[in-house]
């Protein structure tokens, strides 16, 4: 018996995110997360949503170049935590925190080690 | 205007686990803001994908956390059994809901006995610990390992247990409970207990949802929500409640998990009623491709692991979002106004796992 | 007000042996599922290397031109990848953990015996 939950996946702009994130408080949904995927060309952020045991996602994709987003601490505070985690090891720049650790919320040797620009690999 | 100070907890103290540190702005004995921080056991686990094949990637997922360390294989196999649509046996899920349960009874003794040690009740703490020895005496015996329980496989699980020793274990479960009981009615009824927990760190109902918390400190806010009722592994053919309290403070915290321990013992024990005979795996051929996100629910609250993987043997990403990470912003709603003297025992109810929310 | 709830416990274990072993002079039992090190049957091992390319730490390492087989316990994780995965099922489980060692390079080596050469012309 395979037990796989519906899932429903929106792809957005990066312009319209606080707009939709706005109406998901205004529906009564909790967030759960936020994470990113670094891509070949562009990173995917994803941001994921719970209301009643139903899980929505909201997806945007940015430039590896051009790499900042709005901040939705405003609506949920709680986003502070995972968007400091994406400033620290992405490199992504996101404006307008609401608590703002400038890069200092992980000890880290290496900036941003898990975003696609630094060189580094895993060696065997 | 009263003076302000600022006093760094952690990384090293006595009654932390593991390693956090809160900047506590003081003034005078209360504390005003608080500014955490974390990274002091950063593994960069999920950038292990890039070499690992998939699954090999469950000992990875496994060694996340030593508390916790069964059901982030489990929640690994379901994200990658999702993608790949594979159907597990019956058999195989019902053994993952016994070993599943069985951690969070562990977990949940383990952090009886820090709750204890982090008011100064030495005592308890030892009779907590020395009960939970007995636990994994049957998880030792069962799976092979005390901590590590190596039994998470996709498509299945590794080891099986006949039905004879699950009879068995039955009685040695039914006697730990009777030895969980006494251990209960101290944390609930003694009066040094209730005078360092009670009114202490209040987290109100509509903090608790705005803020994101999970797993017991959301339950003991009145809100009824548990990653359990979604229906995985076998939770939707055993009969359990969701255990809820109103009152928000430490107190209701410690006895929300009080009580969810004897409904592991309950789940458990209907679980080896109704344990089904047939295969434990399924042969798993092929590479998966495709997104998915499994949730669960760990002891300390709800579990993502999200797995991207394009069609080759290694994954493209893995992401885990643990249940510490999302009540670290309630933590520091917790700890305004209260006293310096409070701050441990606040800190340690909200059950911190660092080296899961730092992987 | 409630206080020494917890009496019962206290006085029972006061009164009844101590929950704590005595050891080095009584040693724990270990069950018959542990996982505790790896041992090997090298006179049935082909050297096909299967088990060096499953294990997920990296510690088995297998020489075929000169039949050797060596094994790193330090890096060994006892997960059993190893037995699950040899055809020849000569790998097993030990149930007992390896003693501590004093160097960090240490591996245990196994080599397999030559056949005698009177054998190797008779067939």
């Amino acid at each position: 018996m395979i037990h796989i939950e519906e899932q429903t996946y929106e792809i957005i702009d990066k312009s319209q995110l606080i707009e939709k994130v706005t109406q998901k408080k205004k529906d009564g949904c909790r967030l759960v997360q936020i994470s990113c995927t670094p891509l070949e060309n562009n990173l995917e952020i994803t941001y994921t949503f719970d209301k009643d045991y139903k899980c929505s996602h909201l997806r945007l994709s940015i430039l590896q170049e051009d790499a900042c987003l709005p901040s939705i601490s405003g609506v949920y505070l709680a986003a502070f935590a995972y968007e400091n985690e994406l400033h620290d090891l992405f490199g992504i720049k996101v404006t307008d925190l609401a608590i703002d650790f400038k890069g200092n919320f992980y000890k880290l040797s290496v900036k941003a080690p898990f975003s696609p620009k630094t060189q580094n690999k895993v060696e065997q | 205007m009263a003076k302000r100070t600022v006093v760094p907890f952690g990384p090293q103290h006595p009654v932390l686990p593991e390693p956090i540190h809160l900047d506590l702005v003081l003034e005078d004995e209360r504390v005003v803001e608080v500014i955490p921080s974390i990274g002091f056991i950063h593994r960069g686990l999920e950038k292990l994908c890039e070499i690992r094949e998939y699954p090999e990637m469950v000992y990875i997922a496994e060694r996340i956390c030593g508390i916790c360390s069964f059901i982030h294989g489990q929640t690994y196999c379901q994200a990658v059994e999702g993608v790949m649509k594979i159907d597990v046996p019956e058999r195989a899920l019902f053994l993952r809901t016994i070993w599943a349960e069985m951690s969070r009874i562990h977990s949940h003794l383990l952090w009886l006995g820090l709750f204890a040690d982090g008011f100064g009740f030495e005592s308890l703490f030892m009779h907590s610990w020395r009960v939970r020895e007995k636990l994994l005496d049957i998880v030792e015996e069962t799976t092979g390992g005390r901590v590590i329980f190596g039994t998470a496989k996709v498509g299945g699980v590794r080891k099986d247990i006949d039905n004879l020793t699950l009879n068995r274990i039955k009685g040695e479960l039914k006697n730990i409970e009777k030895q969980c009981r006494e251990l209960t009615s101290v944390f609930e009824k003694d009066d040094s207990v209730k005078r360092r927990t009670k009114g202490v760190g209040i987290l109100k109902k509509e903090d608790a949802v705005a803020l994101g918390a999970v797993g017991p400190t959301l339950r003991a806010s009145d809100v009824e929500w548990d990653a359990r009722k979604l229906g995985y592994a076998a939770y939707s053919k055993v009969d359990w409640q969701i255990v809820v309290e109103k009152d928000g403070d430490c107190y209701s915290r410690c006895i929300v998990r009080c009580k969810e321990l004897y409904q592991s013992f309950n789940i458990i024990y209907q679980c080896i009623e109704k344990i089904p005979d047939g295969p434990i795996d399924v042969k798993v051929t092929g590479s998966p491709n495709g997104e998915y996100f499994a949730r669960t629910e760990q002891p300390r609250g709800e579990v993502i692991h999200y797995v991207k993987a394009n069609g080759t043997k290694n994954l493209a990403r893995f992401r885990v979002r643990t249940p510490t990470f999302a009540n670290i912003a309630p933590l520091v709603k917790m700890l305004e106004g209260c006293e310096l003297a409070d701050v441990p025992v606040i800190v340690l109810s909200i059950d911190p796992c660092i080296s899961c929310t730092e992987r | 007000m409630s206080i020494m709830k917890i009496t019962k416990v206290v006085l029972r274990s006061v009164l009844s042996r101590p929950a704590t072993r005595l050891y080095p002079f009584v040693k724990r039992p270990f069950f018959k599922n542990t996982r505790g090190h790896i041992s090997i049957d090298i006179e049935k091992c082909i050297f096909c290397g299967i088990c060096q390319k499953k294990c997920p730490s990296d510690a088995i390492l297998v020489t075929k031109a000169s039949k050797e087989w060596q094994i790193d316990r330090l890096k060994c994780i006892s997960c059993s990848a190893c037995v699950e995965a040899c055809p020849k099922k000569c790998l097993s489980m030990e149930n007992e953990y390896s003693s501590a060692v004093i160097k960090k390079d240490d591996v245990d080596k196994f080599k397999q015996k030559e056949k005698p050469t009177e054998e190797i012309n008779q067939q």
